[in-house]
């Protein structure tokens, strides 16, 4: 079985961060894997253990996004493509679809593994798009996998409990947090990490233009939460359990 | 010296599974009194239990440089994790340095994987400093010795898979002692007595009898006699290992006291702002870089294939010795936060006691300096 994991790099999120213009300030923050798609590199390691085949790790990113490939080919996948390109800078959850899409389709996968959304853009999208320009089927939120020779079944997190849905391969699957417990790195694979196959892509290496990359959706303003201001305190004179009881009932959460 | 990026990497790894596996639960294991074998296991899957020993056996193939880079971070963390490395290590040794090659393809890749731990016994009640004094009694019958005797301050006693073992097989002093292998399994081992410590409660240091325990003279490592050789030469590098960890150690209770010096406010200012602090503040920083200088300055020269055991004694001495300072001044910073168990600083005090006395206390290393420069090379 060939796996396809769509590896985001994002800015460390034990750091802080600098925008301009609505955009991540490049080059200041440190660097990481989406923590998120770790879930999804460990999934395809399973699978390939399980049924044989290669773990091919692909990213679109500026060049600093090899260090997602990498960590990925140093917890033991076997192969990457990084998509770069400066035409690219600013491309929305559309665009960077059509980019993963056409970079995917360059050579044979039984499946594409995607964490449900990223860590820092978190529109949730992107998987879906994918899956739609491939022309193969979707299934999301996997908190657990089970796969067959031509199939796939996976339990799927709802706010309720789970379905179990089946669907055939090739597909794209999105995985959840707590799917599996993601392996480190170890010593041998960062240094074999070096030996094993990148190709960085262009746009049009991919067959794509400048049209493709262009952002149909654009941020104007990203604007920090607001603080959360001071608790409500009750001193608790005898009637303190009947202020907390009256405050949670006015909240409706009672 | 500059790392390489695959190297650089590794120290990053180090660092990781410090913050995310040893640090968080540090508190709770050291309460427990916990040994805590998940994180040895985590480590030796990762490959960074036998760093510097050949990959045939197992091993990283890294420079000592690297090594003690790693185990700085580790001791960063928490200092039984840091310093258990370092006896990892230590324990690999005498099989590759002076064993034959069924020894070390039997016993080497085990050891570096973490799915075996060892033991260094060479102290005993009444044999410390002055380590060719001891008693312990390996006895050859037939194709066996039968080792009898008492082990004190055995790190990780009770909790090892093996143990190295120095007993007398003659009487001439130091030139009557040899180093064996001997299983925990072996029938007459056994864990006489767990220490109760100022520190590193998750580091268990025990006292181990050996009554009528029967190995195979296949166990012997090297040729009888050179035992104490084994243990000189293996202490050398183990000096690395602690000073590496004394760096770590004094490291985190700078940045500690960095952090609250920067965020607690008297008379209505940082108090780092106060000269009387931030001038600790510096030469706590001052200290902890010389350290890591000469430390890494005599890793070097051991990588280099240079004599090294008098740079290795001077750096114990000198990192273990600041890290004392740094962690005693840490919990001045922290005043009266310094002195409760909700910051770590008043562990890393008690911690820091141990690395000038473990290897070789201060004033051996001294001894060891100072021969060294009566007898110039
Ligand atoms: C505040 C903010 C700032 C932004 N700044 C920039 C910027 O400076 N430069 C810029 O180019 N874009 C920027 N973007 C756009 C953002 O990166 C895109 O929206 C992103 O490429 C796709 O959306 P997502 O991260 O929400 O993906 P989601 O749909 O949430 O991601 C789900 C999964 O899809 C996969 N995936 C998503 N993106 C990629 C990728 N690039 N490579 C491989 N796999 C992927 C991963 O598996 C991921 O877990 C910014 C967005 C926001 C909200
Ligand atoms: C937590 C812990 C873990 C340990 N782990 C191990 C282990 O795994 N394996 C192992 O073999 N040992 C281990 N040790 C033992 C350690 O190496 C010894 O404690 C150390 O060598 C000192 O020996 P001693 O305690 O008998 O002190 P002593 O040798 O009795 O020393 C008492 C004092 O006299 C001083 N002194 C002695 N001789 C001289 C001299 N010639 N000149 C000046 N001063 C001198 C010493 O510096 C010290 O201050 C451990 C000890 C501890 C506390």
């Amino acid at each position: 079985m060939n796996v396809v994991v769509l590896v985001k790099q994002i800015p460390d999120p034990a750091n802080p961060y600098e925008l301009v213009d609505g955009r991540l300030k490049r080059g200041v923050a440190q660097k990481v894997m989406d923590p998120g798609d770790e879930y999804g590199v460990e999934a395809a390691l399973r699978l390939v253990d399980q049924f044989g085949g290669e773990v091919n790790v692909i990213s679109m990113g500026p060049a600093a996004a090899m260090e997602a490939i990498r960590r990925a080919l140093s917890m033991g996948a076997h192969k990457g493509v990084l998509v770069t390109d400066d035409a690219l800078g600013g491309a929305d959850a559309l665009a960077t679809a059509r980019v993963l899409a056409a970079a995917i389709k360059r050579s044979e996968f039984d499946l594409v593994i995607a964490g449900v959304e990223s860590t820092d853009g978190s529109t949730g999208v992107v998987p879906q798009m994918v899956a739609e320009l491939l022309g193969v089927p979707q299934s999301t939120f996997a908190k657990e996998i089970e796969a067959k020779d031509s199939s796939l079944t996976i339990k799927r997190q709802t706010a309720a409990g789970y379905d179990m849905v089946e669907c055939p391969l090739p597909a794209v699957i999105t995985v959840t947090a707590g799917v599996n417990e993601p392996r480190y790195p170890t010593f041998k694979g960062i240094m074999q990490a070096k030996s094993k196959p990148v190709d960085t892509v262009s746009l049009g290496d991919l067959g794509l233009g400048g049209d493709d990359a262009k952002p149909t959706q654009s941020v104007d303003a990203v604007n920090p939460a607001p603080e959360r201001g001071a608790g409500e305190k009750f001193e608790d004179d005898g009637t303190g359990a009947a202020k907390v009881a009256d405050l949670l009932k006015q909240l409706k959460v009672i | 010296m500059t790392f390489t990026v695959e190297q650089r990497h590794l120290i990053d790894l180090v660092r990781e599974i410090t913050l995310k596996e040893i640090a968080p639960r540090a508190d709770e294991w050291e309460r427990a009194g916990e040994f805590p074998r998940p994180a040895f296991d985590a480590l030796g899957r990762a490959g960074l239990l036998g760093l510097v020993y050949p990959e045939e056996y197992g091993g990283g193939a890294q420079p000592h440089t690297v090594y003690l880079a790693a185990l700085e971070e580790l001791a960063r963390g928490l200092l039984s994790v840091g310093l258990g490395t370092s006896v990892q290590t230590l324990t690999i040794f005498p099989g590759f340095a002076y064993g034959t090659d069924a020894q070390r393809a039997q016993w080497m890749p085990p050891a570096c994987a973490g799915e075996w731990i060892g033991s260094y016994c060479l102290s005993e009640p009444e044999s410390g400093s002055d380590a060719a004094s001891l008693s312990t009694r390996a006895t050859r019958e037939g194709d066996s010795y039968i080792i009898n005797g008492r082990k004190a301050w055995v790190t990780h006693g009770g909790v090892s898979d093996y143990y190295i073992v120095f007993a007398r097989t003659g009487d001439d002093g130091a030139r009557g002692i040899s180093c064996f292998f001997v299983p925990a399994s072996a029938p007459g081992l056994e864990c006489a007595k767990v220490e109760h410590k100022m520190g590193m409660q998750s580091s268990p240091t025990s006292q181990m009898v050996f009554d009528d325990v029967r190995i195979p003279v296949t166990n012997l490592i090297g040729h009888e006699g050179q035992g104490f050789e084994i243990a000189m030469a293996a202490l050398d590098g183990g000096r690395l290992g602690i000073a590496a960890c004394s760096v770590g150690l004094a490291q985190a209770a700078l940045d500690a006291a960095v952090k609250f010096a920067s965020e607690r406010e008297q008379f209505g200012r940082p108090v780092i702002q106060f000269e009387g602090l931030a001038f600790m503040l510096a030469d706590m920083a001052t200290q902890v870089e010389a350290a890591r200088s000469l430390t890494r300055a005599a890793a070097e020269r051991r990588d280099a294939g240079e004599p090294f055991a008098k740079q290795a004694a001077m750096a114990k001495l000198f990192a273990s010795d600041t890290a004392m300072r740094v962690t005693t001044d840490s919990v001045q910073i922290h005043g009266g936060y310094g002195y409760v168990n909700e910051f770590p600083v008043e562990r890393y005090m008690r911690e820091a006691k141990v690395l000038q006395i473990v290897e070789g206390t201060n004033q051996i290393q001294r001894l060891v300096i100072s021969r060294a420069l009566s007898r110039p090379s």
